[in-house]
């Protein structure tokens, strides 16, 4: 079970579209990875290339100890799970499992026993002889997944694996995809626009915009630290609050309000250019009275989230958000304090994370 | 008061229109209904004397039963040629970088639909006796062929560009060669619209009098709708029991076979099965 | 050698979930070397059989060139003679009056507002009375064309036609005396299920909800049809009539009832063609009478196909406004 290195990966569409740039990136052994961004960034673009379905204009793309950049994608020793599953229509599942085998020619009764077993491991057991048009679409994923896991591949990709369920399946399968990966323990390379999909699933994640690798870390990592004000905003599903700041002597004024200088930053803040002050609305501590060293504002919309509330404040012309936990009963137009906990307060540089290079995510 | 009888009117009227356009539609086909199955058919169409006599005396008729023949030949031949060559050419073209493609096939479908049958048929007749194709059945499959391959080739790339790209793809990641995954998932993928191609080209061959008129010559190879033609403008009285029961037989064919198109596809291409 | 159905018309939002940009992906590997052996064949074929009889009508039209005699064996060029003689024949000034007539009276007015009256009485109607008058319109379509030739023939007949029983008419021989007026209502039978299908497709694409703001509006049928329906089928109509006015300019069929007869009264362009040509064995008189229908075929097809470019340039102008905007935003989302 092989790990994947990309190394100075390089794509321009026609027309000029820098599809991959330049990319290094690093899979371990049996590592469920995550390929996460925004529509357009290239995300496909790298996993298709990973599968050999497109070719790089430069660089080269390693499994294990092969340079396989050069090999049609049938024999780089990996299976694929499509965004529409691709489960062939005119086959009945089991007939749709077995198909690698019967590309690697297989005997038709062992090729028949093995798809059987694959299909009962993911509990298809009863459906082997349906069409895929004939299945719910959990069961068509799984169908899928099973016809990559039954030539038992190096390396499984998955392209946005939970897309074409509807929400109530999703969080289901999210739960069985994780479990399922676990047990099989092979490397796992998957992409999706969805970023709480990212943080529940993978070991690491790496963000991309425009061709490039923006950060590679853990979900923790990506969550608590993004490096760059992109990361930040795209991570969470309520976007980290970012405020123009200014630096002053041990403490950050923004929105009109003076807050104590983030740990990370400490030291690390002098000299020029644009200050951007980066708190996530679950690390803002609510107050309905004066707290100190917070930002304090009216509140405009409260939201409820069930069992939260995420409330919008104006700080002096900004908009900060925070999340609230239903101790607290906030109506619009009153007046609100929120203090930033501030091993999670972050600043950045020119868009840039202060004290990135002391966090354990490399460049 | 006066409203009641205004809807009572407008329904009147829209009835008596209703009534006008089933008999425009009707009249004309019921002889096609009653002649076959009369003892004595005369032109107008009537109750008949029940009787199948004049089926089994069709069946006796050799120019008949030869001409059908042909025509089978001449529409299995041409379903043939077209629904390989426009699967071939349309999948290249649907999944394919070929430079020029788009105004290719506009180029193609508008040559198409200028150069009819009727409009070309003096070289057409020309390039069939240099060939020496005149006579033969091939001439006449080639000269449909290439009638109907540009529409053909346009509906089958629409079609193969609805299927997703993520059929071949997979088959290939699993190892399939480029001529394997064309035969283990595009030719069954696509079959719907290899059968609609075909049977299309069926019934526009079917019913197709211009070209075999012109290039056939020997009457034993006439297919029926060059027969049907000379049935009733060579020589004498029309034999009408002998060209009602073959109108009969003629017509059912694309009768049914449009019957089975609209409930299998519920008339996808519609208009296209006739042109 | 048939024209398309409507499969040409430009089809909106039928492209699947999956499908990406048009960006062409060789998903099977193809490579381009057998990509153009694929292609190659079909377009040898195509263009033996259409390209080159179109091309050769062109070189025929300039000579005068006969099936039999002198001329058939050493052809002379005689230049654009054959185009001002065509111009000057009155056979052929009256056969390109009596297509007209063909064209306009079957075709743009008889189908194409009778197709359009039944689409619309059948929009919303299910049941028996609708099941039997759409088969026997489709089925006066789908006949062979002999077929339905000789079915006339009777259904006009002078002593015993079924029309002249229904009417009490003995004796009025409608194909000799009204030989155009017979084969336009003929034309008007046989045709006119196209349209309606055409028009039954466009009209459920007409969507409800905007027929139903203008009734809530106080719009009339006449004027729901003319502020609502007309203007959200205009592509369909323009598509509908212009197909149908090539089919009917280069239809054969009048030959099999009529023969052009009597006296050449009924005798359009294409019959007109084949009596010159291979009737009388004129053929290059005959090329260049067919160079001067390619011609009209041409003009007519590039018109359309013009204005089915600018409809498409204004449906990629209403993608710009916001409804359309979120849509494409949505399905870009699902690309990535």
């Amino acid at each position: 079970m092989p790990d994947i290195a990309l190394s100075r990966l390089g794509k321009v569409y026609p027309g000029g579209v820098r599809a991959l740039d330049a990319l290094e990136l690093h899979v371990a052994e049996g590592e469920f990875f995550a390929l996460l961004g925004p529509s357009g960034c290239g995300k496909s673009t790298l996993l298709r290339t990973i599968a050999g379905l497109e070719t790089p204009d430069a660089g080269s793309v390693s499994v294990g100890d092969r340079d396989v950049t050069a090999l049609p994608p049938g024999e780089r020793g990996l299976a694929m799970v499509f965004q529409d599953y691709a489960l062939f229509p005119h086959m009945t599942v089991e007939e749709n499992i077995a198909y690698p085998l019967k590309l690697r020619k297989v005997a038709r009764r062992q090729r028949s026993e093995s798809a059987a077993r694959t299909a009962a491991e993911l509990g298809l057991e009863d459906l082997t002889s349906r069409r895929p048009a004939q299945l719910s679409g959990g069961q068509q994923q799984r169908a899928a997944l099973a016809r990559a896991v039954a030539a038992r591949p190096d390396v499984l990709l998955l392209d946005e694996p939970l897309s074409n369920l509807d929400a109530r399946l999703r969080l289901e399968a999210r739960t069985f995809l994780k479990k399922f990966q676990r047990e099989l323990d092979v490397t796992t390379v998957f992409v999706t626009h969805d970023q709480a999909e990212a943080l529940a699933l993978a070991d690491r994640i790496a963000v991309m915009e425009d061709g490039r690798i923006r950060q590679v870390g853990t979900p923790a990592e990506v969550f608590r630290r993004p490096t760059s004000t992109f990361v930040a905003s795209f991570i969470g599903s309520t976007p980290m609050n970012l405020l123009p700041a200014e630096l002053a002597e041990g403490a950050v004024l923004a929105a009109d309000c003076r807050l104590p200088l983030p740990s990370g930053a400490q030291g690390q803040a002098a000299g020029g250019g644009e200050f951007v002050y980066g708190i996530r609305p679950e690390y803002l501590r609510w107050s309905a009275s004066p707290l100190p060293d917070a930002l304090a504002g009216t509140v405009s919309v409260v939201e409820n989230l069930g069992s939260a509330q995420l409330v919008t404040m104006e700080c002096a012309g900004r908009t900060v958000q925070v999340v609230v936990s239903e101790d607290h009963d906030p109506a619009p137009g009153e007046p609100g304090w929120a203090a930033p906990r501030s091993d999670r307060a972050l600043i950045y540089r020119d868009g840039v994370l202060v004290g990135a290079e002391e966090s354990r995510v490399p460049a | 008061m006066s409203r009641p009888v205004g809807a009572l009117l407008r329904g009147v009227a829209r009835y008596t229109l209703l009534a006008l356009a089933l008999a425009f539609f009707a009249l004309p086909m019921l002889w096609l209904a009653s002649a076959p199955f009369d003892r004595n058919p005369r032109v107008t169409a009537s109750l008949p004397e029940f009787t199948l006599e004049n089926f089994r005396r069709l069946w006796e008729n050799p120019h008949a039963v030869n001409s059908l023949a042909s025509s089978v030949v001449l529409a299995v031949g041409s379903a043939v040629v077209v629904v390989t060559l426009s699967a071939l050419a349309a999948y290249a073209l649907s999944r394919v970088r070929i430079p020029g493609r788009d105004g290719l096939l506009y180029l193609l479908l508008l040559l198409s639909s200028i150069v009819t049958g009727t409009a070309a048929m003096v070289p057409v007749f020309l390039l069939a006796s240099e060939l020496g194709l005149v006579d033969s059945y091939s001439g006449v499959v080639l000269v449909l062929s290439g009638g109907l391959l540009p529409a053909a080739i346009f509906i089958l790339k629409d079609f193969t560009d609805t299927v997703p790209r993520s059929y071949e793809e997979s088959a290939r990641v699993f190892g399939a060669s480029p001529l394997r995954v064309l035969r283990d998932v595009v030719v069954p993928v696509v079959r719907p619209g290899l059968a609609t191609v075909g049977v299309w080209t069926v019934a526009q061959v079917w019913g197709n009098f211009l070209i075999p008129f012109l290039l056939l010559r020997s009457p034993d190879k006439s297919p029926a709708a060059v027969v049907m033609y000379t049935f009733y403008t060579e020589g004498g009285q029309p034999d009408l029991a002998l060209i009602s029961t073959f109108s009969l037989l003629y017509s059912l064919p694309v009768v049914l076979m449009f019957l089975f198109v609209s409930r299998r596809y519920g008339f996808r291409f519609h208009g296209g099965i006739k042109a | 050698m048939a024209a398309t159905g409507s499969s040409t018309e430009p089809e909106e939002g039928t492209a699947p979930r999956a499908a990406r940009k048009p960006r062409e992906q060789d998903a099977a590997g193809l490579g381009a070397r057998r990509a153009l052996a694929f292609v190659a064949p079909g377009l040898l074929v195509v263009a033996l059989f259409l390209v080159l009889p179109a091309l050769w009508t062109l070189y025929l039209g300039s000579t005068d060139y006969r099936l039999t005699g002198i001329p058939a064996v050493d052809p002379q060029f005689v230049g654009v003679d054959n185009l001002t003689d065509a111009l000057g024949d009155d056979g052929f000034l009256n056969s390109l009056w009596l297509t007209l007539l063909f064209v306009v009276g079957s075709a743009v007015l008889g189908q194409a507002i009778g197709g359009f009256a039944l689409a619309w009485w059948m929009r919303e109607r299910t049941g028996p009375l609708r099941a039997v008058l759409e088969s026997l319109v489709m089925l006066a379509w789908i006949l062979p064309s002999s077929v339905v030739a000789f079915l006339w023939i009777a259904y006009l007949d002078r002593d015993d036609g079924t029309l002249n029983a229904l009417l009490h008419t003995p004796g009025a021989a409608w194909l000799l005396d009204h030989p155009m007026l017979s084969l336009i209502v003929f034309n008007i039978w046989r045709g006119t299920a196209f349209s309606m299908m055409l028009y039954s497709a466009a009209l459920g694409n007409v969507p409800r909800s905007h027929l139903e703001t203008a009734r809530l509006a106080g719009a009339g049928p006449l004027q729901q049809l003319r502020d609502v329906v007309f203007p959200a089928i205009r592509g369909h109509v323009l598509t509908n009539l212009l197909l149908i006015s090539l089919w009917t300019f280069n239809d054969f069929t009048p030959f099999l009832i009529t023969a052009g007869g009597p006296d050449g009264r009924s005798e359009t362009l294409p019959v007109f063609i084949y009596q010159t040509a291979l009737g009388s064995g004129q053929l290059g008189y005959g090329a260049a009478l067919s160079f001067l229908m390619l011609l009209i075929n041409l003009v007519v097809a590039v018109v359309y196909l013009r204005l089915l470019g600018r409809k498409r340039k204004e449906e990629r102008v209403d993608e710009a406004s916001p409804a359309r905007g979120r849509q494409a935003g949505a399905e870009r989302e699902v690309d990535a």
